[in-house]
């Protein structure tokens, strides 16, 4: 930002969109004769009350900010990755597979979870890769090509669960038996449930992607396709070589996202055991668009929101439901999206280089 | 009629568009409109159309002054604008075209249309099937049309945009024709901005002409009584290009160029398309040739150049490029070889908006996976430089004026490229521009590049191609020795005239 009211502006316009859906938020809850400030405080509590609630927060952050920086890679190169849940799902079963029948035992656990992960990346890929082949070779538009695929995975892993792989004793589409402890991703501790070697993949995946994008050829191709594809070809740059490669980078995080919730999160693969979370990472980079920068925070704040929101039911006084949170959720996106047309229209001179091109 | 703009100014950003112009255009009168590229023509007429708003000076409309908002005021006001590419609807009829944007109401008077489009295309010599679908037009057609719906709509004054672009040299004298019958029978005031001082010189009655953003003065031209020799057109356009760039400019020509030997070989290729008949073409283009292609857009030579450079589909025939079959590479393929094809539409193929002058000379620069920002700004700095681009590296693409883009397309071109396909290299340049890209074309030509290019300026295929080629329909016939053609004789080639030329 070159000047200080264009700064000032840009504040303003991010602040705007917050505090509205707050006040929306607290008329719904008023309207249903709650106390606003109870919520906010159940909300906290669920978040944070204890390093036991905090792992629920990282557990989801996890693998939503896994997925949104792979979004955040697609949405560059101008392509509306919504197969990312289907990508995630797939992900969860070349890791189930992987649990199920590597034959690799308890002393060599940590080489069996890297193994999974390196399958999950893999499996992700390979659906992100079937979305590119349509998109590019046979000019299916990927959001009607992700959505079929997101279908079918759902349907190969209820085939799976109810099929080949399901529990001798007592089986049905619940899920699959637990996998061997080898596969299963260690806890932190008793008191902090998370995965220390997840967490720190996400940062690595995270710097990265930021030095990928902002430093390489691969980075500037993105940009140059996902604004103008004929440009970019007359320029010389292979467009579906590098369409196809966003498609596969967010495939890999989608796997080894879908990876956690199976290896972490549960210990089986169930149906849909990549739970929205997919969707979640698109409402987060349609928030965001290409700011790659502020993903780890964003998704922090809406995995806190959809962890505490589990309270409001517990919570004796307020006895509301969960969904609070997504419609939460929900406003604050739209009103983000909302304000910066208006911002858009009336302020362009202070838009900054990213917000001018989403 | 009479119209008085008083003292408009127009800003966009740091750039001064208009400065302080005040001018009156009388009935009857056909008025020129001239300056280099940026100069201000355009914004000034868009200003008086109603497209845009002036900052600030006044609009009077026979000493009324009238402030309107938008482009649908103006033609209340009696002030139509043709724009450079006619703003029709091309899944609409002829006649729909004319119904639409005119008249209240919510049926359409279809019955009472027709007779109208009739009555209009008649009186003017014009030839307009209100049912055909305005996709099957020639731009020249699409004017005409365009004409008559905002005369229809009680327009007054016609500003016309470029007019001549690609149209014939028959659809241009029907075109002035109508304009002079307008102007001094009907009395209207016609208001032409052109780069084609030839045109300008032939139509108008006066010219007036802009200089980054100040009107430097008017011209009357000589009448058509008069004895118009080539002589007097040649000195009045070198008076009006001293105006225009206060400096006289020498005539360009093309030096020798020694051949070399075959870049490109096309036999009997059939380049395939849903609506254009193309017959197979055969053409050789030498080292240091400079092929020009001649025809009235979509006669088939954009899809022939398309095909040459692997961008259209080709389903018979043969290609070759330096002597290895060019039908089984890709586009890139052949780009990584050494041919380029630079399309007509800057900021839609070719240039990227939204990025930096650096980030383009960091896409075309190497395949080193890391970029060096550092060196890619030095690099674009000193581009800047040699190409005397009127911009900085940091600046985004789009804020350039149409000149400077191409300039810095030409900046992107690899250093010895084999071949350059290129689609009106100089489309929207003023003569100062057109003349320097020519420059810096032809010096590649010098060093061994084969040039095939297209363009709607004859003048432009006339000076600068060894041979040229037009185009008809899908058909392609040779000019036999294209230093002696003539611009006339080109101007009845491309309207499919061969038996008079």
């Amino acid at each position: 930002m070159n000047n200080p009211r264009a700064l000032a502006i840009n504040i303003i316009f991010l602040l705007i969109p917050i505090v509205i859906s707050l006040i929306f938020a607290a008329l719904l809850v008023g309207a249903v004769g709650r106390d606003p400030l109870e919520v906010v405080d159940a909300l906290w509590k669920g978040a944070f009350k204890d390093s036991r609630k905090l792992g629920g927060v990282v557990n989801f952050w996890i693998p939503l900010t896994l997925v949104s920086i792979g979004l955040v890679v697609t949405f560059r190169a101008g392509l509306w990755n919504i197969g990312v849940e289907g990508q995630m799902m797939m992900g969860a079963i070349f890791a189930s597979w992987g649990a199920q029948f590597i034959p690799l035992g308890e002393n060599l656990a940590p080489l069996l979870q890297l193994l999974l992960i390196a399958i999950a990346a893999l499996g992700g890929m390979f659906w992100g890769f079937v979305v590119g082949v349509l998109k590019i070779r046979l000019g299916v538009n990927e959001i009607f090509g992700g959505v079929a695929l997101n279908a079918l995975v759902n349907v190969i892993s209820i085939y799976l669960i109810s099929g080949p792989w399901q529990p001798r004793i007592g089986g049905s589409a619940q899920g699959t038996e637990p996998f061997p402890k080898a596969a299963l991703l260690p806890e932190f501790s008793n008191t902090f449930p998370v995965n220390i070697f997840m967490i720190a993949l996400v940062f690595a995946a995270f710097a990265i992607v930021l030095l990928m994008l902002n430093g390489t050829r691969w980075g500037l191709n993105l940009k140059a396709v996902g604004v103008n594809m004929r440009s970019a070809l007359l320029l010389g740059v292979a467009i579906e070589r590098t369409s196809m490669s966003a498609f596969l980078a967010c495939g890999a995080l989608a796997g080894i996202a879908g990876s956690y919730r199976v290896l972490f999160t549960f210990d089986n693969l169930r149906p849909l055991a990549s739970g929205g979370i997919g969707f979640l990472g698109l409402l987060v980079v349609l928030l965001l668009s290409i700011r790659l920068l502020w993903v780890p925070l964003i998704t922090f704040a809406f995995a806190a929101i959809l962890t505490g929101s589990t309270r409001l039911q517990i919570a004796p006084s307020l006895k509301l439901d969960s969904s609070l949170a997504g419609v939460l959720q929900g406003t604050l996106v739209l009103a983000v999206i909302l304000f910066q047309g208006v911002h858009e229209v009336f302020f362009p001179n202070t838009l900054s280089e990213e917000d001018a091109e989403s | 009629m009479e119209i008085e703009l008083r003292r408009i100014e127009k800003h966009f950003g740091p750039v001064h568009a208009n400065r302080d112009i005040s001018v009156t255009f009388h009935e009857g009168r056909i008025v020129g409109i001239l300056g280099e590229n940026g100069a201000g023509k355009s914004t000034l007429m868009k200003i008086l159309s109603g497209f845009q708003p002036a900052d600030s000076g006044e609009i009077l409309i026979d000493g009324r002054t009238i402030d309107y908002t938008g482009p649908t005021a103006a033609i209340a006001n009696g002030i139509g604008m043709l724009q450079q590419d006619p703003l029709d609807v091309g899944a609409f009829t002829v006649l729909e075209n004319f119904i639409y944007g005119g008249g209240d109401g919510i049926t359409l008077q279809r019955k009472q249309a027709e007779a109208a489009l009739r009555e209009l295309t008649a009186r003017f010599g014009f030839e307009l099937d209100p049912y055909q679908p305005i996709d099957n037009l020639l731009i020249a057609e699409r004017q005409q049309l365009e004409i008559i719906r905002l005369l229809a709509l009680g327009v007054k004054t016609l500003i016309l945009d470029e007019p001549t672009t690609g149209i014939s040299a028959e659809q241009k004298l029907i075109l002035f024709q109508a304009l002079r019958r307008l102007a001094h029978d009907e009395g209207m005031i016609i208001l032409l901005v052109s780069h084609k001082l030839e045109d300008v010189i032939d139509l108008c009655d006066e010219v007036m002409v802009l200089r980054a953003g100040l009107l430097i003065g008017d011209m009357q031209m000589p009448s058509a009584d008069e004895n118009l020799t080539s002589a007097v057109i040649a000195d009045v356009k070198q008076a009006l290009v001293t105006m225009m760039f206060g400096e006289e400019l020498e005539a360009q020509s093309r030096g020798e160029i020694e051949m070399g030997s075959p870049v490109l070989e096309v036999e009997q290729l059939v380049v395939h398309d849903l609506r254009l008949d193309m017959q197979p073409i055969s053409m050789t283009a030498r080292a240091g040739e400079v092929i020009g292609l001649a025809g009235l857009g979509g006669s088939g030579q954009e899809l022939f150049m398309r095909a040459c450079a692997r961008l259209q589909r080709v389903t018979g025939g043969a290609l070759r490029f330096n002597g290895g079959n060019a039908l089984s590479l890709s586009y890139r393929q052949l780009f990584h070889r050494g041919c380029i094809f630079g399309a007509a539409g800057r900021l839609e193929e070719g240039l990227i908006a939204g990025l930096t002058l650096t980030e383009h000379t960091a896409l075309v620069a190497d395949d080193n996976l890391r970029i060096d920002w550092k060196d890619m700004q030095k690099r674009t700095i000193s581009r800047i430089d040699q190409y005397r681009v009127k911009g900085r590296a940091t600046d985004q693409i789009e804020q350039l004026s149409g000149g400077n883009q191409q300039r810095v397309l030409m900046g992107l071109l690899p250093d010895n490229p084999k071949l350059l396909i290129l689609e009106q290299p100089t489309r929207g340049l003023d003569v100062d521009s057109a003349r320097w890209i020519w420059t810096q074309l032809l010096e590649r030509c010098q060093q061994g590049t084969a040039i095939i290019f297209n363009s709607s300026d004859l003048e432009e295929l006339v000076t600068y191609s060894d041979r040229i080629f037009v185009f008809y329909v899908g058909s392609v016939y040779e000019v036999p020795d294209a230093n002696d053609t003539s611009i006339d004789e080109l101007g009845f080639l491309i309207g499919g005239e061969f038996a008079r030329a």
